[in-house]
């Protein structure tokens, strides 16, 4: 596990501000009608704020090895699998 | 190379180190927790196999005129639940595998012993709790136990089953955490990715599927639990809910999961055909791949049960292409065992016996599969004695031939004892004279319509003689399995002491002791040469690490 | 030596070599079955990044479920939605990204060898998680009293947002608070375990036993809890921020 200096506690700071202002244009963008967009738009920021965590507060970022992210990739891919295969079904049932 | 023959003392080595109960129960060595392993999954092999006797005398007439039918719909469920997760899956990772692993990637044990403990105490929990709802009325669903029937209309224990999968469920995950983890980071200097033995390659792809995939059959049965005792409505069509959606979830880990089944069997079949052929696997690489190819493809085939379910033909239209695709890497390493036996030093021990009855039957079994895979055929067969053919073939006729092998193959290095060859050969014939016997009338009966899961087939008469032939078939592949218990407790008092390596087989846990001392290595070796160099061994080239003495 | 699982010097040529090289004095922390510090820290490290993906898994199949049935019934779902109290659970969204920062300064302070840093970072991290805990029972209380729980006593009676003239199907609203019930109680499970983790590692931390030459439980204990806090910024927006603007 590699050092972190003190500019990592600022580094640190500044990610948990950034996630807060998601979280905060989360709810905001809620009140705002953007029609079929808005799920679209708050997942988004999710998985912008859940990269933000994983990245830098799990240290994805500064890892030496490719295998932490293949883990990682690898576990969204299977559920991205395990949504969208699903909606296959879900969402052509009442084609005919 | 060590060669060392019966000794007049014994050898130091894993099974004299510490006596005791206590020793046993709280080891941290992988090579006892695979026999703790061994003895707990052969104990409930005999229970399903106890619960196949009886289905299989039932339907030796056509009327249900042994036990009730809500009995047999138990019988089923019962055998199916049992041999499912507490026999296959566990099976060869949690014995050959934890024995194994360590050893073959030259490490002194695997990542986690204590997880691995842990994995097996959860396993003899989840059985107890089994156990104890088998006997206290056990389940009536089919070991798929699909709702509405599981979630509102049966009245037997489905939440402690359940829970009892639940549970046996994380020792699955366990073992294949330990597994990545051990294969990722406790590998010898030398054994690079490309020189793993092929069991190393189909347990890490083993590993990835029980990781990803057990974790949802997890979730389902919470959800099911939850259904059941607080009356809601996730797949109660009258609240709204959607069965379907249960199968999608169920089945998202169980098709998977029948490759966590297999996956560790074509491990062993790799290891003992380079050996009994005296020859490098032919096409290494693509074996190695297709095992990861095989655990990928897995998850994307599992709407391929629920065909006649209600999903929308698009839907299966999209799963049958994409089972088809899931064939190919099996094919492909078929064809690379076959090209290794061409040309090769054949040699017919037993566990080679149980290498040629894998391809023979994993080849049927499979290629019924892709009959499955199309949806007119499907339609017809559903639901039918075909299909319960087709799992059998390669559930029983691959992954439990593979296990039988690879017990057979490594029974010198876990025992120190070698198993009667004679005794061997002939229980692998009647394993495999029994096996077709008792399944491949099913495919027949399937064929021609007889339904799966009926305890009376009265109305169809003419399928007693099959079905006889297929009992008849039973009984004898019960005594094929009963003779290696038998002749394997038989070994370890009066069987000949093995030398350190009998087959003189490559591999890295062939060159320590028979059987292993506690940490396996007294040095860390290194690796310098590829697997299955059976060239340079038979050539007297063969590079050595110091074995212990 | 790229690929190999263990870094060694030799090359392909060389052959048996005593490599179990066992230092005197090692730390004592190093289990026996590894070589080094290294091995071991990695190992813990890649067995809780697969552990996670494990529970990635888990939730996965919650979240299938809701996104099938929130397809089906979004204008039921948009009204269940909205008699939950937004402004609780985005204090609680807030509560728990600053229990990451707490978190990840625990794991440098561990890692410095700060030992107040440490001890106030795990506290701090504890007191957000109770937070966390309490606020959710108030809100768990709330949809009790209102008869939201599903099950013999549940009633809804709510119009779907947009279409005042359209009552929402209590039915399809059950599925939803059962969902909701079920994931927002899994992932108070999974809390309640990382409160559990970190009051050992506060034990621990007091006892002196987390070092810049060994903090992996601080590390692999800080990934579990990124993780819940991680469920929870998805399951925020998906449950509880539906239709908000009508």
């Amino acid at each position: 596990m590699s050092e972190h200096s003190s500019s990592s506690l600022t580094s640190y700071v500044g990610i948990w501000a950034l996630l807060i202002v998601g979280t905060i244009l989360t709810v905001v963008a809620a009140h705002i009608d953007m029609g079929p967009f808005n799920a679209a738009v708050a997942l988004t920021i999710a998985s912008v704020k859940a990269l933000l965590v994983a990245l830098f507060f799990m240290h994805i970022k500064g890892a030496h090895e490719r295998l932490l992210k293949l883990v990682v990739i690898s576990t969204v891919f299977f559920l991205i699998i395990l949504l969208a295969l699903s909606m296959a079904d879900y969402g052509t049932r009442y084609w005919s | 190379m060590s060669t060392a023959l019966a000794q007049p003392v014994e050898r130091e080595n894993y099974l004299n180190k510490h006596y005791g109960v206590g020793s046993w129960l709280f080891t941290t060595d992988h090579k006892r927790i695979a026999l703790l392993y061994l003895i707990s999954i052969t104990f409930f092999f005999f229970i399903g196999g106890f619960f196949a006797l009886l289905i299989r005398l039932e339907l030796l007439t056509p009327a249900g005129d042994l036990v009730q039918a809500d009995t047999y719909n138990k019988l089923f469920t019962m055998h199916g639940m049992v041999m499912v997760f507490f026999f296959l899956i566990p099976s060869i990772p949690a014995v050959l595998g934890n024995f194994l692993v360590p050893m073959m990637i030259g490490a002194k044990d695997l990542a986690f012993p204590r997880i691995n403990l842990l994995s097996w105490y959860l396993y003899v929990i989840g059985g107890v709790m089994m156990l104890h709802c088998m006997l206290t009325g056990g389940v009536d669903t089919g070991w798929t136990f699909y709702a509405p029937f599981s979630t509102e209309y049966t009245n037997t224990k489905i939440v402690e089953a359940g829970l009892a999968i639940f549970v046996a469920g994380f020792s699955s995950i366990l073992t294949g955490l330990n597994f990545i983890v051990t294969i990722h980071r406790m590998r010898a200097p030398g054994m690079t990715w490309s020189r793993l033995p092929l069991f190393i390659w189909a347990h890490y792809a083993t590993s990835i599927i029980q990781i990803l995939g057990t974790p949802v059959i997890a979730i389902t049965i919470v959800l099911v639990a939850a259904e059941r005792t607080l009356h809601l409505g996730i797949f109660d069509p009258k609240l709204g809910g959607d069965p379907l959606l249960f199968q999608h979830l169920f089945w998202f880990y169980s098709h998977p999961a029948v490759y966590i089944m297999i996956l560790p069997s074509m491990g062993v079949v790799s290891e003992v055909i380079a050996c009994f052929a005296r020859k490098r696997i032919f096409g290494y690489s693509f074996v190695a791949i297709s095992s990861i190819a095989i655990a990928v493809f897995g998850f994307l085939v599992w709407a391929h049960h629920m065909f006649v379910a209600g999903i929308s033909v698009y839907a299966a239209l999209i799963f049958s292409l994409l089972s088809y695709s899931v064939a190919v890497p099996s094919a492909v390493k078929v064809f690379n065992w076959t090209a290794t036996l061409y040309k090769g030093s054949i040699h017919y021990d037993a566990p080679m016996l149980y290498a040629f009855g894998f391809l023979g039957l994993f080849t049927i079994g499979g290629l019924t599969g892709l009959f499955l895979a199309a949806l007119g055929i499907n339609v017809h067969v559903t639901d039918t004695y075909f299909v319960v053919a087709h799992f059998h073939y390669i559930m029983v006729g691959g992954a439990l031939m593979g296990y039988l092998g690879g017990m057979h193959f490594w029974w010198p290095k876990i025992s120190g004892r070698l198993y009667p060859e004679g005794w061997a050969r002939l229980a692998a014939l009647i394993v495999f004279v029994g096996f077709n016997l008792t399944f491949f009338p099913q495919f027949v009966l399937g064929y021609l319509g007889m339904p799966r899961r009926y305890y009376d087939y009265s109305h169809m008469p003419e399928f007693q003689v099959l079905n006889v032939l297929s009992t008849a078939g039973a009984t004898i592949l019960g005594i094929g399995y009963l003779l290696p218990m038998i002749y394997f407790l038989w070994s370890m008092r009066y069987g000949k002491p093995a030398p350190d390596n009998p087959w003189n087989a490559a591999g890295l846990e062939w060159q320590t002791q028979s059987p292993p001392t506690t940490f396996n290595f007294d040095q860390e070796p290194v690796v310098t040469w590829e697997a299955y160099n059976y060239d340079e061994i038979d050539a007297g080239h063969r590079e050595e690490v110091h074995v212990v003495g | 030596m790229p690929g190999t699982g263990r870094r060694s010097t030799l090359s392909d040529s060389q052959t048996v070599v005593d490599t179990s090289v066992h230092a005197h004095g090692h730390n004592p922390a190093l289990l026996h079955h590894f070589s080094d510090e290294q091995q071991q820290r990695d190992s813990a490290s890649l067995g809780m990044w697969i552990f996670l993906a494990t529970e990635v898994m888990f939730f996965g199949g919650l979240f299938c479920a809701y996104l099938i049935y929130r397809l089906w019934y979004f204008g039921d779902f948009a009204a269940a939605s909205q008699s939950l109290n937004w402004k609780l659970g985005g204090t609680n969204t807030i509560v728990l990204i600053c229990s990451s920062l707490t978190v990840v300064f625990a794991v440098y302070a561990a890692q410095h060898g700060k030992r107040t840093m440490l001890l106030a970072s795990l506290v701090l991290t504890l007191i957000f998680g109770f937070a966390f805990l309490g606020i959710k029972a108030v809100e768990y209380a709330e949809k009790f009293e209102k008869h939201h729980v599903p099950g013999a006593s549940f009633s809804f009676i709510a119009t779907v947002p947009g279409h005042p003239d359209l009552m929402a199907n209590p039915r399809h609203a059950e599925i939803y608070f059962a969902l909701y019930f079920i994931m927002t109680g899994l992932h108070a499970l999974h809390m309640i375990i990382g409160i559990g983790i970190f009051v050992w590692l506060l034990w621990i931390a007091w006892k002196g036993r987390l070092t810049p030459q060994y903090n992996t439980p601080m590390e692999i204990g800080g990934l579990y809890w990124h993780f819940v806090d991680i469920v929870w910024i998805y399951l925020f927006p998906l449950l509880y921020l539906i239709d908000l603007h009508k």
